[in-house]
């Protein structure tokens, strides 16, 4: 007999996003979310409680006629099944959390509820690029390259002009190209190299230092500007680096105001929910809108575990990378265009590879 | 057919070990002796099904078998309590000292959690321990115990029967404390916010905790708000009357909050004194709400200004009150732009 709470606690699996505001460690947000999870499982009606016999001295009814006091059974419920002595029904909820944002930066945060938890994995495997927002400000220089850190040097910053930023910028994103091109594993001087690189599927394989995919500049208005950025496996310190990199070749010094994450893989920060809805309708809502995502991403870690032991043969290795880039296929554009349509573009491929597999 | 004829030639198909080879004749006589007995009971034309054989069977009575009711009421069942146990679930019903705890509203799986606390409830007598404790803290008047002296100066103070009722309600552990501790603390808030008697004892009513931890703490706190943040004397006063619990709030959160209400919202000393309730609040809340009517251009906190927006207001209200009335913007609208932060 499944009571209304265990039938809310077997609903909770999967994974949803929360918009981290600034300032907040990210253990904060899970914390709140886990509490928030648990207050409303422990709100639901607890089991009736167990009845158990006992004997009790009544005095005789109306049919009998002596004044005898007689045993009469009856059933009672148990004190062993009382809130006060039993708790809260439920103690624990497993959230975690997919990857980090540290206290400075804002932004999206995949959290993974129940069952959700082991696809999290699948998902960090998967080298989903993330689309940052980074404000930086030109004039100084700190020592933790944010402006709230110990300024270290001043400089003037009235020589830096549109072109000039975007000249460095290009620069910054063709080397990073480069080193895309070799982490990808991938011969350039093979035509399948030249198309994939045409349509953008170029992505690296295995341990890569923080590659930039996509880099331009959104806002100049000096001494402040805005960077928006797709990478695969940053950390927010690395764009911050970044920006101070920036003023570096501009001559000048930058520190960053502000990172903010808009996007973790299929996780758009339209989707994401903000501080007023970490409750648990809100959270089920968000786990029911994503639970598309979800299996796709379940999937296709699935069919990389299989393909792992096999990677000696090649062709399952451009199986594994197309498969792979076929969710990432939306994610590498520049123009980023916010469509749902990674659906269809992964069906195709599923079907062709069952084709091939077999 | 009876259905004992299978369970016979059961018991007499079981696979014996070798240990019990000896016994395996004893077993062999103690079955026709109960397949004698299945029989006479059969023959006497009773309607029970026998599903075990019982070997002591000629000792003892069978289970079944009917008895008076006079014996039935004298049969004494003993309870079979676990000796040990990491809850106190196993014992509730038996033990008449926690069953009436239950009933009169004690929290036993919260204090369960502390060490020793388990045991020690088991072990007390109803009548002896816990009644007498729990009729004072009724009353609130006995004199002849401790706990009576404590109360006794409470009143002695002027603290009206109530606020003394609220304060240990709020805070148990102040009958633990001694009659000088007590009067240390209260002659310290006296002395040190310069209140009046009246006020001092108003304050410890609402926060009883004050009288509870350690000072050192709080005299940090009034440090900082004199020094570090600049408020005079009486503000300080008037803060600490409207909310205490200031006294002893994070010295760090504290800080950050004033410092943002104060350097980047742009608001006097004086009207941070008026509205303290924007100190107890929270800060993320604060920023965001002050960043949106920045950003709407309604950021206005001089009461001598139009369109003049007081801090409680500011933080008091609920989201949606806020933006339709404040803000004059939609609840959309405002987590948009939350998410740009």
């Amino acid at each position: 007999m499944t009571t209304q709470a265990v039938r809310l606690f077997r609903k909770m699996n999967g994974l949803f996003a929360v918009y981290k505001p600034q300032g907040v460690h990210w253990k904060h947000v899970r914390d709140s979310t886990e509490s928030n999870l648990l207050k409303a499982l422990n709100s639901c009606p607890p089991p009736a409680p167990q009845l158990a016999l006992q004997f009790q001295l009544l005095s005789g009814g109306e049919n009998c006629s002596s004044k005898d006091v007689v045993l009469s059974p009856s059933m009672v419920p148990t004190l062993a099944d009382h809130p006060l002595v039993t708790g809260p029904q439920f103690h624990k909820v497993h959230v975690g959390v997919g990857h980090r944002l540290d206290a400075f930066s804002s932004g999206v945060l995949v959290l993974g509820v129940g069952k959700g938890n082991g696809v999290l994995e699948h998902l960090c495997k998967s080298h989903v690029t993330r689309d940052y927002t980074l404000e930086g400000e030109f004039g100084k220089a700190t020592d933790n390259f944010t402006h709230t850190g110990r300024v270290i040097e001043k400089t003037t910053y009235d020589h830096v002009t549109l072109d000039k930023l975007e000249r460095v910028l290009a620069m910054i994103q063709g080397a990073n190209q480069k080193a895309l091109i070799t982490y990808s594993q991938v011969d350039l001087h093979t035509q399948e190299a030249y198309e994939l690189a045409v349509r953008g599927l170029l992505y690296p394989h295995g341990k890569s230092p923080p590659i930039l995919t996509g880099l331009r500049c959104i806002h100049f208005n000096p001494p402040n500007f805005t960077l928006e950025v797709q990478c695969v496996n940053e950390t927010q310190k690395y764009l911050r680096k970044l920006i101070h990199e920036v003023g570096l070749e501009l001559r000048t010094s930058a520190v960053c105001s502000g990172v903010r994450r808009t996007r973790d893989g299929p996780f758009k920060v339209e989707n994401a929910l903000t501080r007023q809805h970490w409750t648990a309708d809100s959270i089920m809502q968000a786990i029911a809108h994503f639970s598309k995502t979800t299996r796709k991403i379940r999937k296709s870690g699935m069919y990389r575990q299989t393909a792992g032991p096999l990677n000696s043969s090649t062709q399952v290795q451009e199986q594994t990378r197309s498969q792979t880039e076929q969710i990432n296929l939306e994610h590498v554009e520049l123009s980023s265009s916010t469509s749902d349509t990674v659906v269809d573009r992964e069906t195709p491929v599923t079907l062709s590879e069952g084709r091939t597999k077999q | 057919m009876h259905v004992c004829q299978p369970c016979v030639s059961l018991l007499l198909s079981r696979p014996l070990s070798a240990a019990l080879q000896q016994s395996t004749r004893a077993l062999h006589q103690r079955a026709h002796l109960t397949l004698l007995q299945h029989t006479l009971i059969e023959l006497s034309c009773s309607s029970y099904v026998l599903s075990s054989v019982d070997l002591d069977a000629a000792v003892h009575p069978s289970p079944l078998q009917e008895i008076s009711e006079e014996e039935a009421v004298q049969i004494h069942v003993p309870s079979a309590l676990p000796p040990e146990s990491s809850t106190l679930r196993p014992y509730v019903d038996e033990s008449e000292t926690l069953s009436k705890l239950v009933q009169l509203g004690v929290n036993l799986w919260k204090l369960e959690q502390r060490p020793n606390v388990g045991s020690m409830l088991v072990r007390l007598d109803f009548d002896a321990d816990v009644a007498p404790k729990l009729l004072l803290l009724k009353d609130l008047g006995v004199e002849e115990t401790k706990l009576g002296q404590l109360v006794s100066y409470l009143k002695s103070k002027k603290f009206s029967k109530q606020s003394v009722a609220a304060m240990v309600s709020k805070a148990p552990y102040l009958l633990n404390f001694s009659v000088e501790r007590l009067d240390n603390r209260l002659g310290f808030f006296q002395k040190q916010l310069g209140l009046s008697a009246e006020k001092t004892r108003d304050v410890v009513t609402r926060l009883p905790k004050l009288l509870c931890g350690s000072l050192e703490p709080i005299k940090e706190n009034l440090k900082v708000c004199e020094l570090e943040f600049g408020f005079r004397g009486n503000e300080i006063q008037h803060i600490v009357t409207t909310v205490p619990k200031v006294l002893i709030a994070n010295k760090r959160k504290l800080t950050q909050i004033f410092d943002f209400v104060h350097n980047t919202m742009d608001v006097p000393h004086s009207l941070i004194a008026k509205f303290p309730q924007v100190l107890n609040a929270k800060f993320l809340r604060i920023r965001e709400r002050h960043l949106f009517l920045e950003y709407l251009g309604r950021a206005q906190y001089q009461p001598s200004q139009p369109n003049y927006i007081s801090l409680d207001r500011l933080v008091f209200l609920p989201d949606e009150v806020f933006c339709s009335e404040v803000a004059l913007a939609t609840l959309e609208d405002f987590e948009r732009f939350q998410k740009t932060l």
